[in-house]
């Protein structure tokens, strides 16, 4: 079975640190910064990236679009 | 492989759809307006009609819609949306025209354009935003309140009558909650009805292909409302995190209102 | 050379729509104006023109779609009559606010309220000082014949487009319901979406793409915006009332006390200067075809040729009179008269007002 390797890039300036994303997050992978952005919210931030399979969940419950995700195949 | 490795154009999934502007949400965190503005984005960019397409703001929390969605976009009147959208695809009948209206405007003070446009069969797309509450102005009541919940002005719980106590029991007082969905599907003028929620990858995957099918029957066909309601959180005005709010969605708005297909191809989908 | 006809002042208004090449109507029945829907729809214009006509479940749905059509750059109206045009008023706003071209047709019967049927010249504040929320204007056309109620519809529309703003045909049912003879205009063609297009940028058409969208809204939550939004609009309406302004005077070169009146109560005035002139008296009858704006100057200039007194004489307890007595400005009298209720005032009684209250012993 092939396997998938992913990522994501959140703009931490536009993302509102609401954990929606963190909460959907199949592997675990996003969890909230303790440091906050530009408006005082604590962003999602790749805690764990190398448990990122790319699936996308994250980018498609984020309700303000500040997730954008790729994804390779090994 | 490091980060850098997969961080490559060739190997981008998922990311914003180009038919939202830069603009940022104005929306509470967590709000599921903004995931159903991404999805209807995403929608329009698929079928390639965002020259064509003009949408129909409504008075409420997503009255700026307009400022997100880059495509022409009218602002209406409290309620009144889907009057516009009548006025604009009976002179534009070849234009994909769509409204986006949430539970105060949709189902309370614009029921009468509601309940018409779908009786006449505008041949539209509706999306209703039902969160159950009026988050604009503050959290009060709105016509799909659940029976017991709070608000600014239920503070007591909603109740459809007065409870027992006081010698008034029975005394009409704050109604029913109004599936207006349901009611609008028995309407001969409504083609495909649905409900579906965003608070999970895989319901938005659904609420997506629901919007898609509700634009291209519009685009494919002549007549018939095509409206999808999406069951969504208000978590400033439930006073609950946004995470938590979504888990009492599920366990609160959902066995009152179901998702699912309601009509579909003019049919009511058989339970 | 047009075509002759007899015909009632409504259904004049919804021919002359048909033939000007408006794309849309959208109304709801109401006394004393449902003959222009009713018309609208035997003739069957989307075979003869393309033109929309829908009878929408309310006036308010009425109006929000002719804001929605006007937005898109269509030449689109609507007609009702007073308390009709009441629930009218929150879309009117809106599309003042948001500037949106179309036309309306205001017969106006008694009210308050529910009122009567009968004719009235009560909405004129209505009309003519906003009539919704908010600080605007309408252009107001006021026809006094059959034939003014089929000219107005070109007029409205080329006015409504050319300041992005409603035209208001404000009639009575005595215009509305009378038989005239009327002069048709040829069929003119609808614009196509091309033409809708190169003419009206800002219409919502559907934005090409690499181009700026388009919003039509009144909303603006920034307060510098919104003043100077709301400048701007003043702005054009001092433009209207130094471009449009339109009346007419009748035997007002050598008069000494003048009339002003307007629509059905101008006719009745008309006759009332007849009556004056054979008893020797200098009576004239300035008629303003726009309400707004209205002819300030008309009235000063008659002032520096001598005019004495005005009598506004208006089928309501005093509306107009008060623009009168602004252009007046207290240099000589100005009074009012009118017959409300749905009494139409006489001739005779008219000018003894003249007398009585302005010529004096």
């Amino acid at each position: 079975m092939a396997s998938f390797k992913g990522a994501i890039v959140v703009n931490t300036e536009r993302c509102k640190g609401c954990g929606v994303c963190a909460a959907n997050c199949p592997v675990g992978v996003i969890s909230l910064a303790k440091e906050v952005n530009g408006k005082g919210y604590n962003y999602a931030y790749m805690a764990e990236p190398d448990k990122c399979i790319g699936c996308a969940s994250c980018g498609m419950v984020c309700p303000d679009g500040v997730i954008t995700v790729y994804k390779v195949k090994l | 492989m490091t980060i850098e490795d997969i961080i490559k154009p060739e190997n981008l999934v998922y990311q914003k759809s180009k038919l939202l502007t830069e603009k940022p949400f104005h929306y509470c965190p967590g709000c599921g307006h903004g995931t159903t503005h991404r999805i209807i984005a995403e929608v329009l960019e698929e079928l390639g009609v965002d020259e064509e397409t003009i949408g129909v703001a409504p008075v409420g929390c997503s009255v700026m819609a307009y400022d997100y969605f880059d495509v022409d976009f009218q602002e209406a009147a409290h309620g009144r949306a889907p009057a516009l959208a009548t006025g604009l695809k009976r002179v534009w009948p070849n234009k994909v025209i769509f409204t986006y209206q949430g539970d105060g405007d949709l189902a309370a003070i614009g029921t009468a354009e509601t309940i018409h446009a779908c009786n006449r069969g505008e041949n539209i797309t509706m999306i209703f935003v039902n969160n159950g509450i009026y988050g604009m102005t503050g959290g009060q009541m709105a016509p799909t309140t659940l029976e017991g919940m709070k608000t600014a002005t239920t503070p007591y719980g909603r109740k459809a009558t007065l409870p027992a106590g006081a010698g008034f029991d029975g005394i009409p007082c704050n109604g029913y909650p109004l599936r207006i969905t349901e009611l609008i599907a028995q309407l001969p003028g409504t083609k495909f009805v649905t409900r579906q929620a965003v608070y999970n990858p895989a319901c938005v995957r659904k609420a997506k292909a629901a919007i898609k099918k509700a634009f291209e029957n519009q685009i494919n066909g002549k007549s018939g409302v095509n409206f999808v309601e999406i069951v969504s959180n208000c978590n400033s005005n439930w006073k609950m995190e946004p995470v938590a709010a979504n888990k009492w969605l599920v366990e609160n708005m959902l066995p009152f209102y179901p998702l699912g297909d309601i009509k579909v191809d003019g049919k009511l989908v058989e339970k | 050379m047009g075509e002759l006809k007899l015909m009632k002042g409504n259904e004049a208004l919804a021919e002359a729509a048909i033939r000007y090449g408006c794309d849309a109507y959208y109304g709801y029945p109401i006394t004393p104006q449902s003959e222009v829907i009713e018309y609208l729809m035997e003739q069957n214009p989307y075979e003869r023109t393309g033109m929309v006509v829908l009878q929408a479940e309310s006036e308010i749905a009425a109006i929000n779609m002719v804001y929605a059509a006007g937005a898109s750059g269509k030449r689109v109206m609507t007609s009702s009559s007073s308390p009709g045009v009441s629930l009218k008023q929150e879309g009117i706003a809106y599309i003042a606010g948001a500037e949106v071209p179309c036309v309306y047709s205001d017969v106006v019967r008694g009210g308050p309220g529910l009122g009567t049927i009968q004719p009235s010249q009560a909405d004129y504040f209505q009309a003519c000082k906003g009539g919704g929320n908010g600080d605007y204007k309408n252009i107001v056309l006021a026809p006094a014949s059959v034939q003014e109620m089929a000219d107005f519809v070109a007029l409205g529309f080329e006015l409504a487009f050319k300041y992005r703003m409603a035209c208001c045909i404000l009639s009575d049912g005595a215009i509305g319901q009378m038989m005239e003879k009327v002069v048709l205009p040829e069929q003119k063609p609808r614009m196509t979406e091309e033409e809708i297009k190169a003419n009206y940028p800002w219409a919502t058409t559907g934005r090409k793409r690499g181009t700026q969208h388009r919003v039509i809204t009144s909303l603006d939550l920034d307060s510098v915006k919104m003043e100077a939004h709301n400048r701007h609009l003043q702005e054009k309406y001092r433009m209207v009332e130094e471009n449009e302004v339109r009346f007419e005077e009748i035997d007002c070169e050598d008069a000494e006390y003048v009339f002003v009146a307007y629509g059905s109560s101008a006719r009745i005035a008309q006759k009332s200067v007849q009556l004056a002139r054979t008893e020797g008296l200098k009576v004239g009858l300035l008629r303003p075809i726009t309400l707004f704006p209205f002819p300030t100057k008309a009235i000063q200039n008659l002032i520096d040729r001598g005019t004495k007194g005005f009598l506004a004489v208006e089928l309501s307890c005093g509306q107009m009179i008060e623009d009168v007595k602004l252009a007046v400005n207290g240099r000589v009298k100005a009074e009012h008269f009118g017959r409300v209720g749905g009494i139409i005032h006489t001739p005779e009684e008219v000018l003894e007002a003249m007398k009585k209250q302005i010529i004096g012993e």
